[in-house]
């Protein structure tokens, strides 16, 4: 081969690229015991929770379907996070620390392909993960007779599924910024604790000292992603947010029909910015 | 076929690239010669699109800021680092490699056999010693059969005979009119395998030459320990005195500075006045 015969390739995102990485991602997922260790917690956790929810007994005004699903968002809100933020975290830190990912960069791709690549293998990694769960306790509902409005169930899965992907470009996004695994992972478990706990405590502190009106203290909660996921989820299977107080009244009273949609945006909005600014940052052409 | 203009590479407030410029035609061979933190490495990876840049790198008359697909198509890579996956398969790790450059798999069997890497395709890439490591990057480098070959170090990690091979291979590669860029420590090597020396200190071009002139442009030395027979190293020091080298005894035999591309004379030296060498080897 001689100068002349250079090729030029379209310098343009080629999905068959995306879809190599992607495979490998997933591959690499399905060889891990991290992987089958999140897998195996969430749906032993949940399969715990639906068959502990017995038929026929009423808890703070829920159902049998009610309390399985309410304790499934409990779960989820701590799990879930956990495991996409650590997940995402790792992976471009992982890579840059081992020189792996100079030899998947050495290749004739761009750097979209190859974040786009992990970050959707990563996601479908983590889809099996919570649909797996979520569906080892739905059968488990159902063989106890509970009735289960499969609608909202599904709907949480989904919820669960963006808050899962939400936290992947949390995590990806983290590890654009450090060059050590381990430390992407110490930043992803700090803003873990945050999301989790620290975020909600900081949002009723504020409320209390500040006197925040009613949609100041909905919009403070929504802005943690985690709290917004737990809103949505529980419209999804409540219709209500009388857990969120006279804030969660007032967002039923405004917006009425349009709440469960509204959240369910607020959602995906979580889960799609962290991801923009992850994907710009990595293709932004640093050092690798 | 490779254009260099003005590149320049900042790490914080170190510039480990200095106004870096270099034109290399097609088919010809060049080494990036210099100490560690010379910035050859640097300049590799700034060919590759691995490291944000300033000046303009031009492949095969494509920008490589803005084509980076078509020209990293064009060039194969073999690390200094060689990091790879390695919870992968050799061979597996060599069909991602294929896919990933839109390359038919039966190649992969062909670059096994052609760096001799069959009998180790199924084993895991953390099992390879660093001798198989750096044949699987000449084989993921040759892969697609570039017109342009990135060596950085090579060698470094091969014993003797594996060397030997190596280059034989490169000198092969040589010949069929690749472009090679090499970075490399070992003088002896790049006069075998390259035209043009670029030497580089603290990452600035020092100087440009043909490889059997770098000793010589860089005024490079060399020591040769000599082991001698007891009772004649005395002897051995006056005939080298005497013949204008400098040398010393030290508690095995005898130091003597050489110049890189002149280390038979001493040994000629005291040969003539038939003193016995029984061992020899040369510290640089």
């Amino acid at each position: 081969m001689t100068a002349a015969q250079i090729e030029t390739v379209t310098e343009r995102l080629q999905p068959s690229l995306v879809g190599v990485i992607a495979g490998k991602e997933i591959r690499d997922a399905v060889a891990s015991k991290w992987f089958w260790m999140w897998t195996v917690a969430f749906a032993g956790l949940a399969a715990f929770m639906a068959a502990a929810a017995l038929p026929g007994s009423q808890v703070a005004g829920f159902g049998s379907f009610g309390r399985t699903a309410a304790s499934l968002v409990a779960l989820s809100q701590i799990i879930i996070p956990l495991m996409g933020l650590t997940l995402g975290a790792y992976s471009i830190a992982g890579q840059r620390e081992s020189g792996a990912l100079r030899f998947l960069l050495s290749h004739p791709i761009s750097r979209s392909e190859a974040f786009i690549g992990t970050y959707l293998g990563l996601a479908v990694a983590l889809g099996a993960t919570v649909f797996g769960g979520f569906g080892v306790a739905g059968v488990i509902t159902v063989a106890q007779g509970g009735g289960a409005d499969a609608s909202s169930f599904v709907r949480i899965a989904l919820l669960s599924w963006l808050l899962a992907i939400s936290m992947l470009g949390f995590g990806m996004l983290i590890s654009t910024f450090t060059r050590r695994g381990n430390a992407a992972l110490g930043v992803s478990i700090f803003v873990w604790l945050v999301f989790a706990f620290l975020g909600d405590l900081g949002v009723m502190a504020t409320s209390v000292a500040t006197k925040l009106p009613m949609w100041g203290l909905l919009v403070s909660a929504v802005l943690n992603p985690v709290e917004a996921f737990r809103l949505a989820s529980l419209t999804a299977f409540s219709g209500s947010l009388d857990v969120l107080g006279p804030a969660g009244r007032y967002a039923v009273d405004t917006f009425g029909d349009q709440l469960g949609w509204i959240l369910f945006t607020v959602a995906t909005v979580w889960a799609v910015i962290p991801t923009l600014a992850a994907w710009a940052r990595f293709s932004s052409g640093g050092d690798v | 076929m490779i254009v260099i203009e003005h590149l320049s590479k900042w790490y914080g407030k170190n510039e480990v690239v200095k106004d870096f410029s270099l034109d290399i035609a097609e088919g010809e061979s060049v080494a990036l010669w210099g100490p560690n933190g010379a910035g050859k490495t640097t300049v590799v990876r700034a060919m590759l699109g691995l490291v944000a840049y300033q000046g303009r790198i031009e492949i095969g008359g494509l920008d490589a800021a803005t084509h980076g697909k078509s020209t990293r198509r064009a060039m194969g890579y073999v690390p200094q680092e060689l990091s790879f996956y390695d919870e992968m398969t050799v061979y597996d790790l060599l069909d991602y490699s294929a896919a990933l450059r839109d390359i038919p798999t039966d190649r992969v069997d062909e670059v096994c056999e052609l760096v001799e890497l069959t009998d180790h395709a199924g084993k895991r890439v953390r099992e390879l010693s660093g001798g198989l490591k750096q044949r699987l990057g000449i084989a993921i480098a040759l892969f697609p059969d570039p017109p342009i070959l990135l060596l950085d170090e090579p060698t470094s990690n091969l014993d003797a005979k594996s060397r030997d091979a190596a280059i034989g291979l490169l000198q092969g590669l040589r010949a069929e009119g690749r472009t090679l860029v090499v970075t490399s420590h070992h003088v002896e090597e790049m006069a075998m395998l390259v035209d043009r020396v670029v030497a580089m200190e603290e990452g600035a071009i020092k100087v440009i030459c043909d490889p059997s002139d770098l000793a010589e442009e860089l005024g490079l030395r060399a020591w040769l320990h000599l082991i001698l027979p007891n009772g004649s190293d005395v002897e051995a020091l006056r005939v080298l005195h005497n013949q204008g080298f400098s040398a010393k005894l030290n508690s095995r035999g005898l130091l003597v500075e050489v110049s890189a591309q002149g280390k038979g004379e001493a040994v000629a030296a005291l040969q003539r006045a038939g003193v016995v060498i029984e061992d020899l080897e040369v510290w640089r």
